[in-house]
């Protein structure tokens, strides 16, 4: 199970000069085991501050969120996450990457290994296991940190604009990818983005954010089928519909 | 780094013929110009000056002796000061604890400390090795604290949100091999910093063997052919240590470190 409630969340971050400004004020989601969720808005809404409340590494000034009714108060191994930046750890080869999660909860080192080789299989780098991270492409790194990410086996996998820093060949790959992990898997996805075609592409639930202080403008279930079609009409015309919500947001 | 250490013997000929071209010049003002061992002894004094001490056996001893003073003061700062650097690194409080301490002993020159030194350990191997332990220390400090201070946050939330929680853990796998090319620097300049260290304790008394202080016996002998050997000795030793060191750190330590631009 990985359904995640969100339940009057505020979130405020103190400034230099003493004063706070509220980066999410009154948050409430729900999202339901499986979902593949999209949040998206204007840089500065808070949807990254969101994804880091989830995962444990922000405090939530008031508000609450569970995991399958659970509370989440600090990291732990059942949300995995991946980032935004390069996040593999320079000092260790891909397939000891992977192993860090399942070696941290303290088991076997043959348990550990085979389901690392599992999961680097499943990313297909197989041939790049004792490769340090500087030899691996942006694409390759992104494609490990998945891995490492899924190794830990979560209920809930978090990612933070993960294709952002990509080229757009990669990034259409690397989605498409990731929705094969998904279907496998079976896990809940949450998945901060501002592309509007990454949202469209991806999402069963596409969670619109409004700046400052951050708030949920509007939920959107997309049902169009998959595997979808990037240039359908149905897909243009959502991606319209996003455009001008985002439009709007950038007005005010 | 590897690339020089490849290269061919062909490829050096400047290097060698730089080096040659020195000793010929050396040779040449010692005999003809100062003509005078005792102010300049000549390439061939300082030769047959060091096959005599290979010969009497005594280098070893000498070289020995220092290498245990050089031991003692570098592992005992490495032993000291590491864990202080994370410790300051890692936990505010004991950084501010312990920050105004050390700036104000860390100015004070090593070699100040020999008085004590002699006081607190006597004419022993213990008071030569506590003179490097002051010089070297405070660099490991320093470039852990640097190093630990520095590392990248989003390592530590990587760590984090795989379930790597507890500081010890965060320090074990995270810090500390993140800290790693800062704290070999540290050691680098420590270990500079330490073999000057030895050959002014070892120079004023505080032992009574070594590289160093064999320099101030042959002086007062007047045989500045021996004291240049010895000069050289401590020279090409520095060099040696530093280059085993940095193969060691390079080659293996700091592996996943290669195409990083620094």
């Amino acid at each position: 199970m990985g359904e995640v409630k969100v339940s009057g969340i505020s979130v405020a971050f103190e400034k230099e000069n003493g004063e706070s400004t509220l980066a999410l004020d009154n948050v409430d989601l729900e999202i339901k085991d499986k979902e593949f969720v999209c949040f998206i808005g204007p840089s500065g809404c808070g949807k990254t501050t969101l994804l880091r409340t989830i995962a444990g590494l922000e405090r939530p000034d008031k508000g609450q969120i569970t995991l399958d009714g659970e509370d989440i108060t600090i990291p732990d191994s059942t949300r995995g996450m991946v980032f935004q930046e390069y996040s593999l750890f320079p000092w260790r080869t891909v397939i000891q990457n992977i192993t860090f999660g399942p070696h941290m909860k303290g088991i076997s080192k043959n348990k550990t290994l085979e389901v690392a080789e599992k999961y680097l299989k499943l990313v297909g780098l197989e041939q790049f296991r004792n490769s340090y991270p500087y030899e691996l492409s942006g694409g390759m790194r992104q494609r490990v940190a998945i891995a490492r990410a899924l190794a830990n086996e979560p209920k809930v996998l978090l990612m933070d604009e993960p294709f952002g820093a990509l080229d757009a060949q990669t990034r259409n790959t690397l989605q498409k990818e990731l929705l094969q992990v998904w279907a496998k898997y079976q896990i809940t996805i949450v998945f901060v983005t501002h592309s509007v075609d990454e949202a469209v592409f991806l999402a069963d639930k596409i969670v619109v954010m409004s700046a400052r202080p951050g708030r949920i403008k509007k939920v959107i279930n997309v049902d169009l089928p998959r595997p979808r079609e990037r240039t359908s009409s149905e897909a243009n015309e959502l991606r319209n519909q996003l455009l001008k919500m985002l439009a709007e947001e950038r007005r005010n | 780094m590897s690339k020089a250490g490849t290269k061919g013997l062909r490829e050096r000929g400047i290097e060698i013929l730089s080096v040659t071209v020195a000793i010929i010049i050396w040779q040449l003002i010692a005999d003809l110009v100062v003509n005078n061992k005792f102010i300049l002894p000549s390439f061939t004094d300082v030769l047959f000056a060091f096959i005599r001490i290979i010969e009497g056996g005594v280098l070893f001893t000498d070289l020995a002796t220092s290498l245990l003073h050089f031991g003692i003061g570098i592992i005992s700062a490495l032993l000291i000061g590491i864990p202080i650097g994370v410790a300051m690194g890692w936990f505010k409080t004991v950084n501010r604890a312990l920050d105004p301490l050390i700036e104000i002993i860390r100015p004070i020159p090593p070699l100040a400390w020999i008085p004590f030194a002699i006081v607190w350990f006597g004419l022993t191997h213990t008071s030569a090795g506590f003179v490097v332990f002051i010089g070297a220390v405070f660099p490991v400090i320093i470039n852990t604290f640097d190093g630990f201070k520095s590392v990248p946050k989003i390592y530590v939330e990587a760590a984090k949100v795989l379930g790597c929680m507890s500081s010890g853990s965060l320090i074990r796998h995270v810090a500390l091999p993140s800290a790693l090319p800062s704290i070999a620097s540290g050691i680098r300049i420590s270990m500079g910093v330490g073999w000057m260290c030895l050959v002014a304790a070892e120079m004023f008394g505080v032992s009574t063997n070594g590289l160093g202080y064999k320099i101030w016996w042959h002086y007062y002998l007047h045989q500045m052919d021996f004291v240049l050997v010895y000069m050289l000795i401590l020279g090409f030793l520095g060099l040696f240590i530093d280059r085993l060191f940095r193969w060691y750190v390079d080659g293996h330590l700091l592996k996943w470190r290669a195409g990083v631009v620094v």
